[in-house]
């Protein structure tokens, strides 16, 4: 592959990797466009005068649904996700480096989770928070407290059976990265620094860390965008409430205006924030360890 | 070995990991299985042990003169399960081979993998609806057709249909056929490559011979994927459907939400075992963790 002249095979390999990419982006693109569109306008070309007009609509709420409300439940949700993936996913590839036992199990299950049809766990996890509440109920009827059991709703919830299947879906890409990190690691500069008599934290806090940093932002980054559109696994495990994709796939059947493309925008514009703020970490990060390491 | 992290029980380390798996996965599967066996009346889940729901989901297909909701609805699902794999693999072998092998600086790689990468983490919903000004009834395909005057009317089936849902899931999923391909491929070994040429081989003759088998895991990794999320779908298949598409997650969800559990449970517990299969004819020839 050394010699200047391109094979032929190269141009039309080049032209399908074009196509492709344009299938990929041309779509988004239009309905970004499409979502500037002037109050007159509908969902199709042609562009009646260029506008915010939609985005303020979606502002406004859309019918019963109040889009703001569940924009900031994502965004909670999203960063409590991110902050357990990083964390969780951070402790199980530090274990994963050690032999365990259960760890073979342990690396299998998360795998299965990766690859189970999101509805069943969803199904699952949803089955399971309405047998919590059946027992929850008759223990306070039993126990008296009918006071209580008429403030009782459900367990169900954004912190709790819908912050579990988010997990189960952010936790596999989290430790696969992880592995794949301390795969590469060098323990050489552990062994240097406990050898100059650092504490097993000190090593750990001032050896590991900053050489693991930008990978774990990476971690950060897959934990909140997967649960910013998580739907699937979310959909029978959320209870009275609703996240923004859930109410998006909602609104897919019943809006005809140009306001569903002001929320699609909306939304591609967070998860491209989160990743241009995640790639502008981890270059801070990578730039202030080549720097230690130089000093 | 004496740094902290290493020092400190490897369990102890492990441990929330384990039991967000033990608590949100694990246990709810088992309550699914378990489940999938009960009773229920139209407002509480009566513990017993029935295979009435089984019965119910395969009843009628004893007949043969006609095929049975059920193995319809697989079919159909199986059916947008072979095109979207066949048409995910082709791409995503094609588009991972070229970053592969003919793209040369690292710099270019790395851009344009992440190029076909960035979709991945937007929302799919909108992913999906960016289709219908394109693909619509006054949408841009038909309007160009009839400004050409190739066609009199809008074409119907561009939206809605079995093509559109095949289209968001190619659109949505290949990503998952890129990543693992072109991981693979480019742990082949150049001088292989090199080798195949030198000992006369064709363009065909290298890929086919020696690129296709280096790459196997890659491809299967790929392919259990894309298979899983297509077999378990309902997302896709309704909002590309319009809703009027059946699909096995369809029927799981829709069950969900009307209570009626243990008949979803039972639902769920064949739709694990049909994909379990397929997962276990393809890790017959792969170990993924070798492959980190």
């Amino acid at each position: 592959m050394g010699d200047a002249k391109r094979p032929a095979a190269f141009y039309a390999l080049a032209a399908v990797f074009g196509l492709f990419v344009l299938f990929l982006y041309g779509p988004m693109i239009t309905i970004f466009v499409l979502s500037f569109q002037g109050p007159e306008g509908g969902l199709t070309f042609p562009m009646r005068g260029v506008s915010l007009h939609w985005f303020a609509k979606l502002w406004e709420g859309m019918g019963v649904v109040d889009v703001a409300a569940a924009f900031r439940r994502s965004v909670a949700l999203g960063v409590v996700v991110m902050g357990l993936t990083v964390l969780f996913a951070l402790g199980a590839g530090l274990a994963f480096r050690k032999r365990f036992a259960g760890s073979g199990l342990l690396f299998y299950v998360s795998v299965a989770s990766l690859i189970m049809p999101s509805i069943v766990v969803s199904l699952g996890i949803g089955l399971q928070f309405r047998l919590i509440d059946t027992a929850a109920k008759s223990a306070l009827e039993s126990g008296g407290l009918s006071g209580l059991l008429e403030g009782y709703g459900t367990a169900m919830g954004l912190f709790t059976s819908a912050l579990g299947a988010h997990l189960t879906w952010t936790l596999p890409f989290g430790l696969l990265i992880m592995l794949a990190v301390f795969n590469r690691f060098n323990p050489a500069y552990e062994e240097a620094a406990s050898d100059l008599g650092a504490t097993p934290w000190q090593s750990f806090r001032h050896v590991v860390l900053p050489l693991i940093a930008p990978s774990l932002v990476g971690v950060g980054m897959f934990g909140f965008t997967l649960s910013w559109d998580e739907i699937a696994r979310t959909s029978q495990a959320i209870g009275d409430v609703n996240t923004l994709p859930l109410e998006l796939q909602g609104l897919t059947s019943t809006v005809t205006t140009p306001a569903i493309y002001a929320l699609g925008t909306v939304t591609t514009v967070v998860s491209f924030a989160v990743m241009g703020g995640t790639w502008a970490l981890m270059r801070w990060l990578r730039a202030r360890g080549g720097r230690r390491a130089a000093a | 070995m004496s740094s902290s992290p290493r020092n400190a029980p490897a369990w102890l380390q492990a441990t929330p990991f384990a039991l967000v798996f033990a608590l949100f996965l694990v246990l709810p599967l088992v309550l699914v299985a378990a489940v999938s066996f009960w009773r229920a009346t139209d407002y509480e889940l009566i513990p017993a042990f029935t295979a009435q729901n089984y019965f119910d989901i395969f009843s009628g297909c004893a007949n043969t003169s006609e095929l049975c909701v059920t193995l319809k609805t697989y079919l159909s699902t199986l059916k947008f399960c072979v095109l979207v794999w066949a048409i995910t693999l082709v791409i995503g072998f094609a588009v991972a081979y070229f970053l592969a092998f003919h793209v040369r600086s690292v710099g270019a790689q790395t851009l344009l993998f992440i190029l076909c990468t960035v979709p991945f983490w937007t929302s799919n919903v909108i992913r999906m609806i960016s289709w219908v000004p394109l693909l619509g009834r006054n949408g841009v395909i038909n309007q160009g057709l009839q400004a050409v005057g190739l066609i009199d009317a809008p074409l119907e089936w561009l939206l809605f249909s079995d093509f559109s849902v095949v289209l968001a899931f190619v659109h949505l999923y290949t990503m998952f056929m890129i990543v693992p391909i072109f991981n693979s491929m480019m742990r082949i070994d150049r001088a292989l490559i090199e080798a195949a040429r030198d000992s006369g081989a064709s363009g065909w003759q290298t890929v086919w011979n020696v690129v296709v088998p280096l790459s196997r895991t890659g491809i299967i990794i790929g392919s259990i994927f894309v298979i899983t999320i297509v077999m378990g779908d309902f997302v896709t298949i309704g909002v590309m459907g319009g809703q009027q598409i059946a699909s096995v997650g369809k029927i799981i969800q829709v069950q969900t939400s009307y209570l009626q559990f243990p008949a979803a449970a039972a639902n769920a517990v064949i739709l694990l075992i049909v994909t379990l299969m397929m997962i276990w004819g393809l890790t017959r020839v792969v170990d993924i963790r070798k492959e980190l």
